[in-house]
């Protein structure tokens, strides 16, 4: 999650669930952005259909279960008051069948909002991984957000510095006076743009051998 | 929804009224389902019909439908979701997710898609008749 959009989170939830898929854990990602979804064109997947059995199977798009509203939607927009993003994420809570998984990644909305405060109140067990850009602006509403997750005791497994291009080391350091973790930067990738919907091309970028190295991080991390 | 996982909840309530305002037997059960769950009622009639015995052996059960209803919250005009011409496939789309219908509808006096949709979610009993 992030305090900013356009930091780059659907892109690195959909390319570390990606990752986790290759390497046959069992992996959900559920875009939980839901007046925004867009996970769906990274993976090219937005002509899927969930199987209704009992529930919502969600298809499969690369080994990983994939759910977004975007599904449902045919392009349209989606504009929703703030109990509505409830109703949704409690219905699709209660529909979906992920089956058993090793990890489930959640693509969130940007801000510290309705969705932000359900995910701490309905999923407990939710751990948060945090990006946000070299930019001071970015920055300055992830502070906010790291110390709102630090207040309420809610799980931060770190943060990631996207879109680094240059050498200075000023997220890190404001990270670690916070007291939370510098998971490591991934480098402005001027080829990205083109690999998205072409997930061999994306998963051979340089954009993604740099989500791998922090994703091994986090895993080594919880391991 | 799982009409005879829903139908066995229905017969344990009324189960658990009946004992609790010591009824001999239950006569009449009004169950209402709001337009907008996605169940059979054939099913769930029928499912009914097997399950209730004891004291709710004899009881009729009435099964009402709660509908849905849009408000605009831009010119407050009101309309029924069972009035909305829409194709079959998004009226299963809302059915799933009601607020989809942000996507699909709009205010038919001002065209907003900034409405309210109440009513028609859940199944509750209304009413439990009975002999003490």
């Amino acid at each position: 999650m992030s305090g900013k959009g356009g930091v780059g989170k659907s892109l690195i939830a959909t390319t570390m669930a990606l990752l986790l898929a290759r390497d046959k854990f069992r992996v959900g990602l559920f875009d939980v952005d839901f007046t925004s979804p867009t996970t769906h064109v990274v993976l090219n997947a937005g002509g899927l259909k969930p199987i209704e059995e009992k529930g919502i199977v969600p298809p499969e798009v690369y080994g990983l279960k994939y759910m977004s509203l975007a599904f449902y939607l045919g392009g349209r927009a989606l504009p929703l008051r703030g109990q509505e993003l409830t109703n949704i994420l409690l219905e699709t809570l209660a529909y979906t069948i992920w089956g058993k998984l090793d990890a489930l990644i959640v693509d969130m909305p940007p801000g510290i909002s309705d969705l932000m405060l359900d995910m701490l109140k309905y999923v407990r067990r939710a751990e948060y991984l945090i990006v946000t850009t070299p930019s001071k602006m970015a920055f300055e509403t992830v502070r906010k957000l790291i110390m709102l997750l630090k207040d309420l005791g809610a799980p931060v497994l770190g943060v990631i510095e996207n879109m680094r291009f240059s050498d200075t080391e000023h997220i890190k350091r404001e990270v670690e006076t916070l007291g939370e973790r510098y998971l490591g930067g991934i480098g402005y990738d001027m080829r990205l743009e083109e690999s998205l919907g072409r997930l061999d091309n994306l998963l051979n970028t340089r954009f993604a051998a740099e989500v791998g190295a922090i994703l091994r991080k986090i895993v080594y991390l919880k391991t | 929804m799982h009409e005879w996982a829903l139908a066995e909840a229905i017969i344990s309530a009324v189960s658990d009224v009946a004992e609790r305002e010591k009824l001999r037997e239950v006569n009449s059960v009004v169950v209402v389902i709001g337009e907008l769950q996605q169940v059979d009622r054939n099913i769930l009639r029928f499912a009914i019909e097997q399950l209730k015995q004891g004291k709710l052996a004899g009881a009729k059960f009435i099964i009402r439908t709660e509908r849905a209803v849009f408000t605009c919250r831009a010119c407050g005009y009101k309309w029924p979701f069972r009035g909305t011409n829409l194709p079959e496939e998004v009226r299963e789309i809302i059915h799933f997710i009601p607020e989809t219908s942000h996507a699909y509808v709009r205010c038919p006096a001002c065209g907003s898609p900034d409405f309210d949709l109440s009513g028609g979610r859940g199944v509750w009993i209304a009413s439990v008749r009975g002999e003490g």
